[in-house]
C-alpha cells in the first residue's frame, strides 16, 4: 500500500476536500461534545464500556460459543469464517441458493473490509448498498473515507451531479437535501422490495441471547433485515457483548459519539427466525480476519474494543486535514491507523503508527477508553525501523547515556552551526515551511556554571 | 524545599532561556534551586520514535540523577510525561512547572509584570498526558498588566509530534497553518505555552510567515 504520508501529501493538496472535511468534522465534534457534556456519568458509561469489552475479549472462546448455541437455537444457522474468502463464500452461496442475481445491503464496514461486494460481483450478484452515503460512493465507484459518514469528502453540489448522471432518470435535481434524499428513496424502494436476500452487519451480537443489533439513522438498514425473506449477516467475532443487558451502557454510548445524536433514529434487534415476521432463514456468518492474531497481543487488542464510532476520527487532527483514505484501509483515523497493522501484519502498514502526532485526542474521545496513542507506540517499538535511523537512534542513545558525550556534542553542534536557514537530510523538511532559531550562544549549563559555579 | 531543576535536552541545548526563567521563577518564591549535571535527555525522543529499550534506559537514568529530590521541576510538560512514565520512582515527585505552583505551592501570583497581549496554547501533553488542567491560564490571569486573548480551536494539536514534523511533514505543516491562523487572529503580540517544543515549531511558523508574533515560554513571562 501507498505509505500515509505519500497518500496525505496528495490529499492535504486538495483544497475542495480539505474545506469539506473541516465543516464535517467541525460540525460533529460540536455536536458530540454537547451531548456528551449532558451526561452526568459519562465516564462512569466509558469505563463500564471498557470492562465489558476487556472481558469479552478475555473470555471469547465461551461467549462466541454461547453465542453460537443460541443463534441455532433460536432458528438461525451460524457459519464460522477464517478470513474473507470462506466469508464470502457463504454469502454468495446463500445468494445463489436462493436465485437471487441482487442483494440489498446495510452498511457494512466488515462487509467493505472483505470486499464483499467485489466477490459476490465476480460471482454474479450485484449488492446494493442503500445507505445513502455508501450508495454515493458506489454510483461513483469510490470508496468510503470515514467510518460513519462515507461520503464526508463530498458535498452536496458534487452528490447532485453525480445523481443527474445516474439515478435522476431525466428529472431536474438541485442540490436541496430533501430532493437529493428524496432521488435516492425512489432508487432504493423498488430494490428493497425485489430483493430476495438481504444483507448485513452488526454493531453488536449478545452472547446469552443471540440477539443481533443494528444502528442507524436512515431506516434503508430496517428494510433490508425486515422485507427481504433472506438474511445474511456478517459479524466481526468481537462484536459480541456477554448480556442484553449490556446494551445499555453500549446503546447510550455509541449514538452520541457518533452522530453526536442523545439517541439514534432507527435500532433494529433480531433473534433468529420469527414465524410470519421478517426473514425466515438467518444466517449468521462470524469472522475471523486476522482478529485471533491481534487477541493474541495483550497491549494491542484493546483495538478490538473498538465499537466503531468514529469520535476518534472527528477530534483527530490528522485525519481531519488528510481525509480517510490516505490510510488505505477501510478503517481510517486513529483507529485505522492500530487496527490495520494488526489485522493485516506490521510490515503491510509500516507507516500508520507513525501517522499520528501522538496529541492523545483520540483517547479522550473514545467512548471505550482504547488508549490509542499507547497502542501506537507498541507498534512502533514492534516496527521493522529504518537501517539508517537505528543507527542513528542508538547513537543518540549512547550520547544521552553519558554527561561527556552530551556536552562535547553540544559544543560540536554549535561550532558546526551555519547560519542555516535549511536543515541537512531528512531534518530539512523542517525547516522548509518554519524559521530556525540560530542556537543560543550559551547553553544552560555553561550559564549555570558560569552564574553558580560547577 | 530542595528543588532538582529537569532542565530537559532541548531546553538545555535551544532555548535556555526557559530554564533560566524557571529558576528565577522559583528562587523569587524562596526556594532553593539545583541543577544535577549529570541530567541529559528523560528518553521521550526514543519512546515516541519506537526504541523502547533506550529509552527505558534513559529513564533509569532519570531516576538516578533525580532521585534525591524532594521535587523534581521541568519547564516541559511533554518531558515531564516521559519522565514519570519511564522513571516510576520518581513519578509522584516529578512536576511541570506551572502545576507545581498552583497546585502543589498553592502560588497564583507569582509577582510577574508583563504589559502585553497574551495568547495561551494549551499543549497536548500539559492537557492529556500531565493534566496541569487550569495551572497556566490562573498564572497568566494574576500577571501584572498582561491581557489574555483566548486562541480559537485552543486545544488543537500544533503539529510538532517530536519526529511527527518530519516524518509527516505536509500534514505538520498543514496543522501548523492552521494553528498560526489562529493565534495571527487574537491580535495577540506573544504566544505562550508551557511546552518549548511546541513553541518551537509555532515559533518557527509564525516567523517563517513574517507574522511579527513572538512566541515566549510561559515561564519567561512569569520571571518578567
Amino acid at each position: 500500500m501507498t505509505s500515509f504520508p505519500e497518500a496525505a501529501r496528495a490529499a492535504l493538496g486538495d483544497s475542495q476536500l480539505r474545506h469539506n472535511l473541516r465543516n464535517a468534522t467541525t460540525t460533529i465534534r460540536e455536536k458530540r461534545a454537547g451531548v456528551v457534556a449532558e451526561v452526568p456519568d459519562w465516564e462512569e458509561l466509558r469505563e463500564a464500556g471498557r470492562a465489558i469489552k476487556a472481558d469479552v475479549m478475555a473470555r471469547l472462546d465461551h461467549y462466541l460459543v454461547q453465542f453460537e448455541e443460541a443463534v441455532h437455537a433460536a432458528g438461525g444457522t451460524v457459519h464460522w469464517a477464517r478470513d474473507a474468502a470462506e466469508a464470502n463464500r457463504v454469502v454468495l452461496d446463500v445468494a445463489r441458493a436462493h436465485g437471487a442475481h441482487e442483494v440489498v445491503k446495510v452498511k457494512s464496514l466488515t462487509t467493505d473490509e472483505i470486499e464483499l461486494n467485489e466477490a459476490l460481483a465476480a460471482g454474479g450478484v450485484h449488492a446494493v448498498e442503500t445507505d445513502f452515503a455508501e450508495l454515493i460512493l458506489q454510483l461513483d465507484g469510490d470508496w468510503s473515507s470515514h467510518i460513519l459518514v462515507p461520503a464526508i469528502h463530498r458535498n452536496r453540489a458534487e452528490i447532485r451531479d453525480l445523481f443527474v448522471r445516474t439515478i435522476a432518470r431525466g428529472r431536474e435535481l438541485s442540490d436541496a437535501p430533501s430532493e437529493l434524499a428524496e432521488t435516492a428513496r425512489l432508487y432504493l424502494r423498488e430494490k428493497f422490495l425485489d430483493a430476495k436476500v438481504g444483507v448485513s452487519g452488526a454493531n453488536f451480537g449478545v452472547a446469552e441471547t443471540g440477539t443481533i443489533v443494528v444502528v442507524e439513522s436512515e431506516g434503508n438498514g430496517r428494510m433490508c433485515t425486515t422485507l427481504p425473506p433472506v438474511l445474511v449477516t456478517v459479524l466481526g467475532i468481537e462484536k459480541l457483548v456477554p448480556r442484553f443487558g449490556d446494551l445499555e451502557v453500549f446503546l447510550q454510548l455509541l449514538p452520541r459519539s457518533s452522530t453526536g445524536e442523545r439517541m439514534n433514529p432507527y435500532t433494529s434487534l433480531w433473534t433468529g427466525v420469527t414465524a410470519e415476521d421478517g426473514p425466515q432463514e438467518l444466517h449468521v456468518v462470524l469472522l475471523d480476519n486476522g482478529r485471533t492474531n491481534v487477541l493474541a497481543d495483550e497491549t494491542g487488542r484493546q483495538a478490538l474494543h473498538c465499537i466503531r464510532c468514529s469520535a476518534c476520527l472527528n477530534v483527530c487532527p490528522v485525519y481531519s486535514r488528510t481525509g480517510g483514505h490516505a490510510y488505505g484501509s477501510v478503517y481510517p483515523g486513529p483507529i485505522g491507523a492500530i487496527l490495520t497493522p494488526q489485522l493485516r501484519g506490521l510490515e503491510n502498514a509500516k507507516s500508520l503508527p507513525y501517522a499520528s502526532s501522538l496529541c492523545g485526542a483520540c483517547y479522550e474521545a473514545c467512548p471505550v477508553k482504547i488508549d490509542i496513542p499507547a497502542v501506537l507506540l507498541h507498534l512502533r517499538a514492534e516496527t521493522e525501523k529504518p537501517v539508517a535511523e537505528g543507527a542513528a537512534m542508538r547513537a543518540l542513545a549512547r550520547i544521552f547515556g553519558n554527561r561527556k558525550l552530551y556536552e562535547r556534542a553540544q559544543r560540536v553542534a554549535r561550532v558546526g552551526e551555519r547560519p542555516a536557514r535549511h536543515l541537512p537530510g531528512p531534518l530539512a523538511r523542517w525547516t522548509e515551511v518554519r524559521d530556525l532559531r540560530p542556537l543560543p550562544p550559551e547553553t544552560f549549563r555553561e550559564w549555570w556554571s558560569r552564574e553558580r559555579g560547577a | 524545599m530542595r528543588i532538582g531543576l529537569f532542565v530537559t535536552c532541548l531546553g538545555d541545548t535551544l532555548f535556555p532561556e526557559a530554564p533560566k526563567a524557571t529558576v528565577a521563577v522559583l528562587e523569587r518564591l524562596g526556594h532553593e534551586v539545583e541543577f544535577p549535571r549529570a541530567q541529559t535527555c528523560c528518553g521521550q525522543l526514543h519512546l515516541n520514535s519506537g526504541y523502547r529499550d533506550e529509552a527505558l534506559a534513559l529513564g533509569r537514568r532519570f531516576g538516578r540523577i533525580f532521585g534525591e529530590y524532594e521535587a523534581i521541576v521541568s519547564p516541559s510538560s511533554s518531558c515531564v510525561g516521559a519522565a514519570r512514565e519511564l522513571s516510576p520512582e520518581t513519578a509522584d515527585r516529578t512536576f511541570e512547572l506551572s502545576e507545581f505552583l498552583v497546585r502543589k505551592l498553592g502560588v497564583e501570583d507569582v509577582g510577574a509584570y508583563f504589559p502585553h497581549r497574551v495568547t495561551y496554547h494549551p499543549t497536548c501533553h500539559s492537557l492529556r498526558v500531565t493534566k496541569v488542567g487550569d495551572a497556566p491560564l490562573r498564572l497568566l490571569a494574576a500577571v501584572r498588566g498582561l491581557e489574555l486573548a483566548e486562541l480559537p480551536a485552543a486545544n488543537e494539536c500544533c503539529g510538532f509530534g517530536g519526529t511527527f514534523a518530519v516524518k509527516n511533514a505536509d500534514t505538520s505543516a498543514a496543522m501548523l497553518a492552521d494553528k498560526c491562523s489562529a493565534v495571527l487572529s487574537t491580535g495577540a503580540e506573544v504566544c505562550t505555552a508551557v511546552d518549548g517544543s511546541c513553541l518551537m515549531q509555532i515559533g518557527g511558523g509564525l516567523s517563517r510567515q513574517r507574522a511579527g508574533v513572538r512566541t515566549m515560554h510561559l515561564a519567561e513571562i512569569l520571571a518578567s
